[in-house]
């Protein structure tokens, strides 16, 4: 089985899925000629053609809102914004329109849309380029939000998400993007929406998080295993709608649940997770529900100390984790 | 044949308990079913317990002088047909006794035990994971070691010991008796014990004596009392009752008293000060609209407050009635708690044993007390002049969050008019 970075997974997931379905195309900032800044769509120009991969307009609001068009008539359209944090002129078009197409026309349409975004910090990309988004729309029923931590659950995830018949907000974390590489089979498959997996057995605490930080979590749980604390670590994979069923489940293992994120801390991802294991567990708890999150400070610093104090990395849960073993 | 259980009743709103004076059956005897079994005596009475079957008395599980819990066995008789009782009750009541709470005495151990550096602090701070375990798996979480923050016990040392198979062994049920006399102890009791010196005599709190302890404390801890006195000419009165009273006396067979006087005319000014007639009740102030005035009766070392149910539509003579038989019934023991239940206002006779002042306890949770002093003939000045006279002090003692002075005083200003103005021609006894 080939081993191939986070990004890689993307391009090839995105092939795959053009190969498979001409209705899939792809249309973002310099996606065409360039294959894209962080190159996620390398390649894909040459191979399908400037009416599959189209370049367009700096033009958010447009992205989005032509993609939804080109999806209500049929299309399988994979919008790309830069940067996540870019999202914000398209999001009238996401949660007013697509989110809301189907319910609104009685089921009479659909709106299969995948909108990618690289997110996320530590890449010292200060405001513009470091934020994370997903808390934006995550309370918006007809929303879909993946947020996958290894290759190969991007690749099943993405052309899940491209086969999705409602838009699927894609969010892959841009410092992952070359750090994470797993192996990922040349086949093709898809892993199901809506569903979290378990990334780490274990007895003692439970970790539940998504996107790059499942990394962290697993870097420190190994660390950990040596001091004989047994971390069981659960990945959300799709954030909205929440899998509840594996939340409470991996929650009432260990009765110990650290919940961890890269976002601001409050009203965020894992503020509702907190919610669903307070309204299910109380009975399994043996520990206050611990979160592990930024600060609420308005943006990601520059500065790279003021970053470093930011953003979340492997020994904040190591510790975080370490003190809730011993609780 | 089945076996049945007879629990002792509920004799009272209040009553949570009641002591067996006398066992009015043995075992081996025919009952029928309501055939008085038992003499109780409770809080507020003595009563006899009926019997709930028709049967024979298999067991008497309660002794007499034994005080049992409202809804705790008294007896066990064999009846006709299917009991509900299973074999060997005996045993079902061990198991159903819960176990001594392990929480009394955490504190102290924990001082004893330096353990070296070894902090304790959250060794009883139980997380809902380990409180529930514990209680599924009946375990004394006074026996686990913790190994959790603070000697915290976490789910796993919960986890392991219920894998081990041992609960800890747990406390043993104690004996009944011990912790129920504890409790029988007024919470009043002070802290410090009383010594006891040679040739002192002790005589056990119980029965009334204990209710009355325990409804003065209520009453003086909870209720901010208020006290003030009028004093009444009532000569008019007197004359008037003293020309009544011997052919009242020869006509009804019981006696005209001054006190019908007072009671009926408290309960004529309580319907035009209804403030009085009321209740605190926390967030409100609850104005009862009937007047049940309670009346206190002495009877040795007991003290009951018998009610005068309706006393506002009730004449004097039936006002005196009621009095008759209330205190008649308080001396043969034979109130019942439907005597004593739902009063709305005391009125006390104090001057009965000779008190010209007094400052009465509020019976709980009424707001006020209305004490009649003794009617004392007195020289005061009346239009100009020193003349003798009936006087009489009416003290009130109130409830302050209920009532202020001046409605509390014009209430009795109302009273002492409606005394003086006791006559032939305007006070009817009929």
């Amino acid at each position: 089985m080939p081993v191939m970075s986070y990004i890689q997974a993307v391009t090839q997931a995105l092939r795959e899925e053009m190969q498979r379905d001409e209705k899939v195309f792809i249309l973002g900032e310099d996606v065409g000629k360039r294959g894209g800044v962080f190159r996620a769509t390398d390649g894909l120009y040459d191979e399908f053609g400037e009416d599959r991969v189209l370049d367009t307009p700096l033009a958010e609001s447009a992205i989005a809102g032509v993609g939804i068009g080109a999806a209500m008539y049929g299309m399988r359209p994979v919008a790309e914004m830069q940067f996540a944090d870019f999202i914000m002129p398209a999001v009238n078009q996401i949660i007013s329109e697509a989110a809301k197409i189907r319910y609104r026309s009685n089921n009479d349409w659909e709106c299969p849309i995948t909108i990618r975004a690289p997110y996320g910090g530590g890449v010292h990309g200060a405001l513009y380029h470091s934020q994370s988004v997903e808390a934006v729309f995550a309370n918006q029923p007809g929303l879909k939000i993946v947020m996958p931590s290894t290759p190969y659950d991007v690749k099943g995830l993405l052309k899940a998400a491209i086969r999705d018949p409602d838009p699927v907000l894609f969010f892959e974390h841009k410092r992952a993007y070359r750090l994470i590489k797993g192996e990922v089979p040349e086949d093709d498959y898809t892993l199901p929406i809506g569903k979290a997996d378990t990334k780490r057995e274990g007895s003692d605490i439970t970790v539940i998080t998504y996107g790059l930080c499942v990394n962290f979590a697993l870097q420190a749980a190994e660390k950990l295993a040596e001091e004989g604390i047994d971390a069981h670590i659960l990945d959300l994979r799709t954030v909205y709608p929440l899998d509840k069923e594996a939340i409470v489940e991996a929650a009432s293992k260990t009765g110990k649940v650290l919940l961890v994120t890269e976002d601001n801390k409050e009203g965020g991802i894992i503020s509702e997770v907190s919610a669903i294991i307070s309204e299910n567990c109380l009975f399994d708890l043996d520990s206050p529900i611990k979160r592990l999150a930024g600060p609420d400070v308005p943006a990601m610093p520059y500065a790279p100390t003021m970053e470093k104090y930011f953003m979340m990395n492997p020994d904040k849960v190591e510790k975080a984790m370490r003190e809730l073993a011993e609780f | 044949m089945g076996v049945e259980k007879i629990n002792m009743p509920q004799l009272g709103e209040s009553v949570t308990e009641g002591t067996i004076s006398t066992w009015l059956v043995q075992v081996g005897d025919k009952v029928n079913k309501y055939d008085p079994i038992a003499e109780v005596m409770t809080d507020k009475v003595n009563a006899e317990v009926p019997s709930s079957f028709t049967g024979v008395i298999k067991e008497l599980v309660a002794q007499e002088g034994d005080t049992i819990e409202v809804g705790e066995l008294m007896c066990y008789i064999e009846v006709e047909g299917g009991g509900s009782v299973k074999e060997e009750p005996e045993q079902e009541k061990t198991a159903d006794t819960p176990a001594p709470k392990p929480e009394s005495e955490p504190a102290n151990e924990d001082k004893k035990k330096p353990a070296a550096n070894q902090d304790t602090s959250n060794k009883k701070r139980y997380s809902p994971a380990v409180m529930t375990l514990a209680q599924e798996n009946d375990i004394d979480l006074t026996q686990v070691e913790g190994s959790g923050k603070g000697g915290r016990i976490t789910r796993k040392d919960i986890e392991k010991v219920i894998a081990d198979g041992g609960t800890p062994a747990k406390t043993e049920p104690q004996q009944t008796d011990a912790p129920q006399a504890e409790e029988q102890a007024p919470k009043s009791q002070p802290a410090a014990a009383v010594q006891t010196q040679a040739g002192d005599k002790e005589i056990p709190v119980t029965g009334v004596r204990k209710a009355i302890a325990q409804n003065m404390v209520k009453s003086k801890t909870e209720i901010p009392h208020a006290w003030m006195m009028v004093e009444v000419d009532v000569t008019d009165l007197v004359e008037y009752r003293n020309s009544l009273k011997d052919k009242f006396k020869a006509e009804e067979g019981y006696s005209l008293t001054f006190f019908a006087f007072f009671v009926k005319a408290v309960a004529q000014a309580l319907k035009e000060f209804p403030e009085l007639n009321s209740t605190w009740a926390g967030d409100k102030i609850i104005q009862r609209k009937a007047i049940n005035l309670n009346i206190a009766v002495a009877k040795e070392d007991q003290l009951f407050v018998p009610v005068i149910r309706d006393a506002d539509d009730k004449s004097i003579k039936g006002i005196a009635k009621d009095i008759t038989d209330l205190a008649m019934k308080a001396r043969n023991g034979k109130l019942t708690s439907a005597d004593m239940e739902g009063g709305t206002f005391t009125v006390n006779n104090t001057g009965s044993f000779g008190s010209v002042q007094s400052m009465g306890v509020i019976n709980h949770p009424q707001a006020a007390i209305l004490q009649v002093e003794s009617i004392v003939k007195k020289p005061v000045i009346k239009d100009g002049m020193f003349a003798a006279r009936d006087m009489v002090n009416l003290c009130l003692s109130l409830d302050h969050r209920v009532l202020d002075g001046l409605v509390a005083g014009n209430f009795l200003a109302r009273v002492k008019e409606i005394l003086e103005k006791v006559s032939k021609e305007n006070t009817p006894i009929y």
